[in-house]
Order: C-alpha cells, then sequence, then structure tokens
C-alpha cells in the first residue's frame, strides 16, 4: 500500500497495526461547494477516531461517505479491503459490516424497540426470530434498558431511545461503528448514558469513528483525534497533544470555545 | 444591578385538581344557541322552520305511512309514504336481474364482504397478510355470482345486479386500485427517468378526465383496441376503468405519505444495509399508510359512491336496480320511498366510514403507535 505513504505522518503512525479504513485524497462537492477537500484518513482495526470541528466543516459528510450514505467524486475509500466505487453493486453488504448512530436516532417509530433490533440480523442474516430476540436482549442489557424491549420509540427518553440504536446497529455484529454527533439532540442530563455506552464499547475493542463535540469523551477514549474545518483535515494528533499543544490557529480557536 | 426589581418567591405546593369548570345543559344552550341577541333571533327563526316542518314529516313518514301491503292501491288512497314500495320490490332492488332462486348466493357474498370490512376494521388485523385474505374473499365472492362450479348455476355477469355489484366493484376498485397507487407512488419517486415518466403521464392523464370518461372510454373505446373475436365482459371493463381512475387518485396521497417520512428513516434502513424492497415494505411503506389513513378513507368512500355510475354503461348497481324496480307502472308512483331507502343505505354505508376514519385521524393525532 504505498498510497499510504502521501497520508501525513501523524495519521499514518497510527496504522502500524492492520488497517480497516482508509480514505484518500476524497473529494466531494454539493453542487457547486466543495465539502470535502483532500481528506486522508486511515483507522487501523479497534481504533478509535474522534472527529471535531465547527458545523458546516464536512465531519459529517466525511463519515457519511464510508457507508456510502453520501457519494464521494474524487479519491478512494476502501473499507474492509473493499473499494467503494461507482458500479459498487453490494453495497448493502459493505453496509452490513458498518454500523451508523445518527444525531437523531432515527429508530423505526412503528416498530417496537424489539423488533427495531431483530428486523436486520432477520431480513438481511437469515438469523432466526428467537435467536435475534435473545441476541437483542442480550444487547439491551448491555445498553441497561431491557425492561424497554416491548415499548415503542416515542415512549422513550431520548438516552434512551439512542441507547436503543447503538444496540441496533450492534446487532449486525459490525467491524466499524461510526457515529454522527450521538449526543447532540440529547438533553444534558442523559449525554452520560449514551457516553457510558459508547466507552464501554470502545473499550470492548470496537472500531469507531466519532464526530463529537464530547471533548472529555474523545480525552479518554480516543486514539486519534482529527480536527476538520471548512472540508479540510487541518489538525490530527493524539488526544493529549491535541488538546495541550495544538499546532494550528483554528484549532487553537475552536479548542479555546469548545472548552471552558 | 442593585436596583434590580425582579424576584421569585420559592414555594412548595402539593399538586392538586384543577378547579371545575361550569358546565351543563343551561351553560351550554347560552353558549351556543342564545350567546348573542342575532344568535337569539337565528334560533328562533330555526325553531319556527322546525315546527312547521318536522310535525308534517313524522304525519308522512310514520303516522299516515304504509308500511306493508302487496296492494299499490292501498298506498294510493293513504296519505302518507308508501314503505310498502320497499318490501314488494327489495328482492330486485337488492339483487336486479340476478335470477330468484340464487339470491342466497347474492346474500352470501353481501354478508362476505361486508364482514371482511368489519374485520379490517380492527387493527390487530392490519398486515400485509389482511390483503392476501381480502384477495381470497374476492374470489370466492366471483366464484358464488359467477357459478358454473361445485354444481352453482352459471349466472354470467350480464345478470349481476344490485348491492352484491355495487360491493363487489367497491371492493374491487380498493383491493385491485391500492397496490397500483402504491407502485405508481414509487414509481413517480423512481431514479429511472423511464419508470418515473409512465407514472407521472399515467396519473396526470387519468386525473385530468372525469370518471364518466374513463368508464365510456373503457366501454366502447377499449373493445375498438382489441384483436377480432376477443371481447372482454362488460363488468371488467367497468371494473378496470374505476381500478384506474382510484389509482391514479390515490397515488397522489400515497405519495404525500412518502414525502412526509424524513430522510433518516431512509438513512437508518439503509445503514442496516436493507434491499429497496426490504425498505420500502417493513420501514417506508407501514409508515406513509399510516399518515395517509384518513385521506385514503376519503378516496375510498368516494369510490363507493362512484360505483353508480356504472349504471350509465349500462350496469345495474343498487341505484340502478332500483330505477329498474320502479319500472312497474303499479309502483312508479312510489319513486320517493325508494330512494328515500337507498339514500339511506348510502348514507349509512359512508357515514360509517366516514366515522370510523375519523376515529383513525384521532388516533394518530394522539400520536399513538397504531
Amino acid at each position: 500500500m504505498t498510497e499510504i505513504e502521501h497520508v501525513s505522518a501523524d495519521t499514518a503512525m497510527h496504522s502500524a497495526g492492520e488497517v480497516i479504513v482508509t480514505l484518500l485524497d476524497v473529494n466531494k462537492w454539493y453542487g457547486e461547494f466543495h465539502a470535502l477537500r483532500d481528506v486522508n484518513l486511515v483507522v487501523g482495526r479497534g481504533e478509535k477516531v474522534v472527529v471535531c470541528g465547527p458545523s458546516g466543516s464536512g465531519k459529517s459528510t466525511m463519515i457519511r461517505c464510508i457507508n456510502r450514505l453520501e457519494e464521494h467524486q474524487e479519491g478512494d475509500i476502501i473499507v474492509d479491503g473493499v473499494e467503494l466505487v461507482p458500479d459498487l453493486r453490494k453495497i448493502e453488504a459493505i453496509r452490513r459490516q458498518v454500523g451508523m448512530v445518527f444525531q437523531n436516532f432515527n429508530l423505526f417509530p412503528h416498530l417496537t424497540v424489539m423488533d427495531n433490533l431483530t428486523l436486520g440480523p432477520v431480513l438481511v442474516q437469515d438469523t432466526g426470530k428467537e435467536e435475534a430476540e435473545a441476541a437483542a436482549m442480550d444487547l439491551l442489557k448491555r445498553v441497561k434498558i431491557p425492561e424497554q424491549a416491548w415499548k415503542y420509540p416515542g415512549q422513550l427518553s431520548g438516552g434512551q431511545q439512542q441507547r436503543v440504536a447503538i444496540a441496533r446497529a450492534l446487532m449486525l455484529k459490525p467491524k466499524i461503528m461510526l457515529f454522527d454527533e450521538p449526543t447532540s439532540a440529547l438533553d444534558p442530563e442523559m449525554i452520560h448514558e449514551v457516553l457510558d455506552v459508547m466507552i464501554e464499547l470502545a473499550k470492548e475493542g470496537m472500531t469507531m469513528i466519532c464526530v463529537t463535540h464530547e471533548m472529555g469523551f474523545a480525552r479518554e477514549v480516543a486514539d486519534l483525534v482529527v480536527f476538520m474545518d471548512s472540508g479540510e483535515v487541518v489538525e490530527a494528533a493524539k488526544p493529549k497533544r491535541f488538546f495541550s499543544e495544538p499546532e494550528n490557529e483554528r484549532t487553537k480557536l475552536f479548542l479555546s470555545q469548545v472548552l471552558h | 444591578m442593585d436596583t434590580a426589581i425582579s424576584f421569585a418567591t420559592p414555594k412548595s405546593t402539593p399538586r392538586r385538581v384543577p378547579p371545575t369548570l361550569e358546565s351543563g345543559v343551561l351553560l351550554w344552550l347560552r353558549e351556543n344557541l342564545f350567546s348573542s341577541i342575532y344568535n337569539t333571533v337565528l334560533t328562533g327563526l330555526a325553531m319556527w322552520a322546525l315546527f312547521l316542518t318536522i310535525p308534517d314529516f313524522i304525519a308522512w313518514a310514520f303516522v299516515d305511512a304504509v308500511w306493508r301491503t302487496d296492494d299499490p292501491q292501498t298506498c294510493r288512497d293513504a296519505a302518507g309514504a308508501c314503505w310498502a314500495v320497499i318490501g314488494e320490490k327489495h328482492r330486485v332492488m337488492l339483487f336486479g336481474t340476478f335470477p330468484y332462486d340464487e339470491h342466497w348466493r347474492g346474500v352470501l357474498a353481501i354478508v362476505l364482504i361486508v364482514g371482511m370490512a368489519i374485520l379490517s376494521a380492527f387493527r390487530r388485523f392490519w398486515s400485509y397478510l389482511l390483503f392476501v385474505v381480502w384477495l381470497g374473499v374476492t374470489a370466492a365472492v366471483l366464484v358464488l355470482l359467477l357459478g358454473g362450479v361445485f354444481g352453482l348455476t352459471p349466472t354470467g355477469t350480464h345478470k349481476w345486479g344490485g348491492l352484491p355489484l355495487t360491493l363487489l366493484m367497491f371492493v374491487g376498485t380498493v383491493v385491485g386500485g391500492m397496490p397500483l397507487a402504491v407502485f405508481l407512488a414509487l414509481g413517480r419517486r423512481s431514479r429511472l427517468p423511464a419508470i418515473k415518466a409512465i407514472c407521472v403521464g399515467f396519473i396526470e392523464i387519468v386525473r385530468g378526465v372525469p370518471l364518466i370518461t374513463v368508464l365510456f372510454m373503457a366501454s366502447l373505446m377499449f373493445p375498438l383496441f382489441m384483436p377480432e373475436g376477443v371481447t372482454i365482459d362488460k363488468f371488467l371493463r367497468a371494473q378496470i376503468g374505476m381500478i384506474l381512475f382510484f389509482a391514479a387518485y390515490a397515488a397522489e396521497i400515497v405519495r404525500g405519505g412518502l414525502q412526509a417520512i424524513p430522510r433518516g428513516q431512509y438513512e437508518a434502513a439503509d445503514t442496516i444495509g436493507f434491499s429497496y424492497w426490504q425498505k420500502t415494505n417493513r420501514i417506508i411503506l407501514p409508515q406513509a399508510l399510516r399518515i395517509v389513513l384518513p385521506a385514503l378513507m376519503n378516496d375510498i368512500i368516494r369510490a363507493f359512491k362512484n360505483t353508480t355510475f356504472v349504471s350509465i354503461i349500462g350496469l345495474f348497481d343498487v341505484l340502478g336496480a332500483t330505477a329498474t324496480a320502479l319500472e312497474d307502472p303499479l309502483w312508479v308512483l312510489f319513486a320517493l320511498e325508494a330512494y328515500t331507502f337507498i339514500f339511506v343505505f348510502y348514507f349509512v354505508f359512508c357515514f360509517s366510514m366516514s366515522k370510523y376514519s375519523e376515529h383513525i385521524e384521532r388516533d394518530l393525532k394522539k400520536g399513538r403507535n397504531l
């Protein structure tokens, strides 16, 4: 993989082990607007990357390209050895490897929590209904809401819904988890219950790419913190260095605004 | 800052019920009938109008009415309504020209359809399976009415008439039209230009013409396009016309529902790796159809009333059969009573459907998961 040499030294440092996600000079436009500009990112298996930056910086767009909710126009994206090319036939197969958690939960409101969890495995992996329900119950216990299994999403608090959403994404046993501002839509008192679940998941060795402004979370679990601004990766470093001695002026300005 | 006058008083109070609101008949009367001088005058005028008409109506409809007789002369001598015409002619009104001895088949068909309609109203039965059961019941009704198997006398569609025809036409329209409407609505949002163009074209053309024209097209023009020797049954042609018309309107309603589903639902389904049809069947359609159910019910009620149009192309639905029944010179004078009966019949059917739709809508507003 000689292309990886183009990637900045700081990023490459983290890819000593097995690489699972690679973005090489990725560019994306919305009409005339240049949303991603030569974005490079390498994520090693089992590593956690936190992506932060002001709104409109392209961080959501970037992670949405990884499971092809958005299509990039230039550059290469390789997920678990499969390159995302325009005529990709088996996009569903890639998506099953990549779980995603959204800012607005996006649970299916017409299905019970249990059905939200089991529908994926039953339909796309041919798992038996009983087996899927047992697995779902295990996951609901892990996110500490087994008693909500037969309720509808509308009857749950935001924090509970987001934990269901995490459990739903885990049902397909993904290799990579993407989090797109998972706590931004939550009331302050609910942020922690979601972060706790994410921290636990991180400790279990899941590969995670999280767009978040929770700097405490970044400090605790991240192997790499990436700062993006106006579609570019401005700075990428280990959390310790990122928070204590940021190099770029834009990073410093951003950190001064989010850290009180 | 020292001069700030804002303050709040911390206080601990147990929860209690709200103060009772004034209620009762008198309050209702005051608020609704006598709230102002004009309102009071209007109430007075309305009361007077009712006083003038109601007693006469009651005398005509009930007191002086003839309920039962097989002699039209008794009716002519009476001052009131002749409800006896319904008793005398109900077989023709309800079954048209269907052979008299086979009317039980018509009754069974009515019971099957009405029974299924009542079952379908219960939400616990809502699933794609219900639709399959409807297809089965429709097939059973067809067998009943057509005959020719299981020792049933063959009775071609030209002999059909009355309520079984009305109900079958209605059920056929909805059962055949709903799936078509869903496909049209999905097709209209398709990324494939050809599919999109076909769906948009179909919807706009059918919506652009009156139902009568569609029926005339189906009944008169359609056979011209058929190869020589191939004829399609008149009932079937009318049914196809009704289905196409219903589907074009319902498709636009379903499209509204599809548009109301947030993008996040599509994305969540995509990230799980559902295929297009899994996503559509399990995630998008169930939500979209629930949202548009009240609007769809409106269209379904209209489809029921639209079945009366088929009498124009020579099929005898309930209304058409009643008109035929009244061709009997002995009873022709009592058309008002017969049509009043038909009026009540349509009203009962449509009003129940409309009340049901209101009930569903209220539940939707409560944000309950259906």
